[in-house]
């Protein structure tokens, strides 16, 4: 096993990670943040699983990366529902402009 | 066998390029979402199938139920990732759709830029 390669591989993935966290903090709209940090999260389950590679505790890691999963999942749910509801309840106060009616 | 881990995983790292320079490059959340969505799914599902081969190259050949208990769990966090990276990236851009957020039209001479052609 070398464990350097995988020390290289997920420093690529958190340098991967770096758009997206660009992309999370001056995204235009609501949901381009939300996309960045739902993304950030899968890629965060994945570098949960490559630390447990490297400590040779993979057993005790993959729970974690699981249960992040889940978290992940049902935060997306949550946040696109709540922004869903928003979105019908204020019309355009949120700063975002609304489709023309033509 | 650790060296088709290694080709996979560089797999996931090549389409996790992919989806960072869709969501950095692509003009409105619409088509974030569509570059985000695909390579995200793939490039998780190729990372994991790497970490399984290395993780049973790690055994050096005597496997038992605890390999067999940790081979299960992550083809489990394959089969959700390829359920709920879809229904989030849905549901997040049904969000998107219900807020009225405009998506983007291609002009004469029009930068790519969503936030500049909603200052027109």
């Amino acid at each position: 096993m070398h464990k350097e390669a995988l020390v290289i591989y997920g420093c690529v993935l958190i340098a991967f990670m770096l758009p997206l966290l660009y992309r999370a903090v001056v995204g235009p709209t609501t949901i381009d943040r939300m996309i960045g940090v739902n993304i950030i999260g899968t890629k965060t389950t994945i570098l949960l699983l490559v630390v447990g590679l490297i400590f040779e505790r993979l057993d005790m890691f993959i729970d974690l990366a699981l249960t992040y999963a889940l978290l992940n999942f049902i935060a997306s749910l949550a946040a696109a529902r709540l922004l869903e509801r928003m979105g019908i309840s204020d019309d355009g106060s949120s700063g975002e402009k609304k489709v023309s009616e033509e | 066998m650790i060296y088709a881990a290694y080709g996979f995983m560089i797999l996931g790292l090549l389409f996790f390029l992919g989806t960072v320079l869709g969501v950095h490059r692509f003009p409105d959340c619409y088509t974030r979402m569509h570059g985000a969505a695909k390579g995200d799914t793939l490039s998780s599902i190729l990372f994991i199938v790497g970490i399984i081969l290395a993780a049973l190259h790690h055994d050096h050949g005597h496997y038992d139920v605890a390999s067999f208990v940790r081979t299960a769990k992550l083809l489990f966090i394959i089969v959700f990732l390829f359920i709920a990276s879809p229904a989030a990236s849905h549901a997040l851009v049904a969000a998107g759709f219900a807020r009225g957020i405009s998506h983007w039209q291609k002009r004469e001479g029009d930068s790519p830029s969503p936030v500049e052609e909603s200052q027109e």
